[in-house]
Order: C-alpha cells, then sequence, then structure tokens
C-alpha cells in the first residue's frame, strides 16, 4: 500500500487535468457518421476519458441528442468503466503485462459487447 | 516464476512510482506556467476526488490488513483458485458488482492476493465487473431504457468471465510473465 500512495496521488492528479482540460462539447464533433469507425473514435474516447460512470451516461445521453449511433455511444459507455488509460501506471502494479493486456482486450471487447447488445436490441 | 515475474516485485529501491508521480507534478509545473487557471482549476478538482476516495482507502487498507493476518494462500486456493469449480466466477462477479470506491484504490488488494496465489483470470473478472454500477443503474435506465440497461449488463457478465477464462489459459501459457510490475 505504501508503494501504491504515490502512484494513486499521480493517477488521481492526472484524472483531474483531464477532467478540467477536455471540455465535453468537443467530444460530438470526433464521431464521422461511419459504425466502424465511430465504434473505434467511442471505445478510444472512453478508454481516454474517467471518472464517475455516471458522467459517462451523460455524455452519451448528450452524444445521442446530437445524433450519434447507439453502437458507438455503447462502445463509449462500456470502455469508459472498462478500459482505463490514466490508471494503467496503478494497474501495472498487477504486472505490466497482465496491466496492458487486460487493458488492450477490454478495448476489444467493449465493441464486441456493443455490437452484441445493439443487436440483441434489434431482435427484441 | 522468475523473482521479477512476480507482481509488485520491482525490489525495494525502485523509484519508478515516485518518477511517475514527479512527472504527473512536472505537467502541473508545466501548466501552470502557460494556463495557471487551468492548472489550478485541474488541482482544486483533484483534491476533490482525493477527498471523494478517501473513505474508500482506509476500508481498503483495513482490508487488505485483515486479508494479511487471516487469509492463507491455502484459503485462496481451495475458494478462488482455478480448480475451486465455477462458483468462483460468481463470487468474481459478485464481489466485483459489489465493491466500490475508484478501481485504482484496489490494485494494492489485488496485488496482496494475487501474491497469495490468486489468478490472473479471477482478477480480470473482478475487475469487469466493477463496471456494473448499482447504484448508477436508475440513471442509466433514465438515459438509456430498462431494456437496453438489462441486455447490456447481461452481455457484460458474460463477456467478463470470457475475457477472466481467456486470461487464465494466458497464464498458464505463461504470456503474462516476465513483467516488469509497475
Amino acid at each position: 500500500m505504501r508503494k501504491m500512495l504515490p502512484i494513486i496521488a499521480g493517477v488521481v492528479l492526472l484524472i483531474g487535468l483531464i477532467k478540467t482540460v477536455t471540455p465535453t462539447s468537443l467530444y460530438a464533433g470526433l464521431f464521422q457518421g461511419r459504425v466502424l469507425a465511430d465504434s473505434l473514435i467511442g471505445a478510444g474516447l472512453g478508454s481516454v476519458l474517467t471518472g464517475n460512470a455516471a458522467t459517462s451516461y451523460i455524455i452519451g445521453g448528450e452524444l445521442m441528442d446530437k445524433g450519434i449511433g447507439l453502437l458507438p455511444v455503447t462502445a463509449f459507455l462500456v470502455s469508459w468503466v472498462t478500459v482505463g488509460l490514466v490508471q494503467l501506471p496503478a494497474e501495472s502494479v498487477l504486472g505490466t503485462r497482465f496491466a496492458v493486456l487486460r487493458n488492450v482486450t477490454s478495448f476489444l471487447l467493449a465493441i464486441v459487447v456493443a455490437s452484441v447488445t445493439v443487436a440483441i436490441m434489434g431482435v427484441l | 516464476m522468475k523473482e521479477q515475474d512476480k507482481p509488485g516485485a520491482q525490489g525495494k529501491d525502485s523509484k519508478v512510482e515516485w518518477y511517475f508521480l514527479a512527472l504527473v507534478a512536472f505537467t502541473y509545473v508545466a501548466l501552470y506556467t502557460f494556463r495557471p487557471d487551468l492548472a489550478l482549476d485541474s488541482l482544486h478538482e483533484s483534491k476533490n476526488i482525493f477527498i471523494k476516495i478517501l473513505p474508500a482507502l482506509g476500508i481498503i487498507f483495513v482490508v487488505m490488513t485483515l486479508i494479511n493476518y487471516f487469509v492463507s494462500k491455502k484459503t485462496i486456493k481451495s475458494y478462488l483458485g482455478v480448480s475451486s469449480g465455477p462458483k468462483r466466477w460468481l463470487i468474481a462477479i459478485v464481489s466485483g458488482v459489489l465493491s466500490t470506491g475508484p478501481i485504482y484504490a484496489w490494485y494494492p488488494l489485488l496485488n496482496d492476493l494475487r501474491e497469495k496465489g490468486l489468478d490472473y483470470g479471477f482478477i480480470t473478472t473482478f475487475l469487469y465487473n466493477r463496471a456494473v454500477k448499482l447504484p448508477l443503474l436508475s440513471l442509466l435506465i433514465y438515459y438509456f431504457s430498462p431494456l437496453f440497461t438489462g441486455v447490456l449488463l447481461g452481455v457484460m457478465i458474460a463477456v467478463s468471465v470470457l475475457q477472466g477464462l481467456v486470461f487464465v489459459q494466458l497464464e498458464r501459457l505463461g504470456v503474462l510473465s516476465g513483467n516488469e510490475g509497475g
């Protein structure tokens, strides 16, 4: 725990920085109107951004209002809570290879989860 | 497993964590030079986050102390080990869903459990299920409908076990060893 304290302090300071310097109005402009590209952008955005999951629901809702599809928005929501680039230095205490592989697979799975969820929604 | 392969085994003299903190501090100093308002706002935001996570850190510290005193490697292996059967996946899912606080506060505890024999598959499924936020369900339902919420959570829980099983295999194949720790 003692060894983790400077890492936790650094991660918290990084999260504070990212939350302050990235305006939410910027996000919608990143999407291009193509499902695959937008899903990658959604998952990428969710991986980089961090904070309470409630914030991602609100941003996701705003993105939907601006015409972004359910698949990219779902990928964004899932990667927000399953991928953590900012937390990667802290997660590396469990092993760097594990941390990197877990985040990479979680990024890919965010798109899989979004695709399956939207497909099931289409059937129901 | 070699000593340097063990999670968290970066040697007593390692300063990596302090270099990381110094790098973040340097970023703040650089930002303050050009945009002092943004740097101060970021510090204020960070202070708020610190205050918010302090109770969770306290709880995790207590749990870690209790585990160190009362839970042996044998107990971990018999209840949560690969050979303990399907119930361990249920434990990983339920504990992941019920765990609170920021994810990074849980890493020291998971590292302790890892050193007591917990496998990467269990940790992976636990971490994935931290994405299921029970207190925030009403908000998710409000923005995205009850049906979407139910389907999404069901798919995520299923995928969490799938990812856990993949990491069990990756660990068996030795793909996850050879790391140098954080």
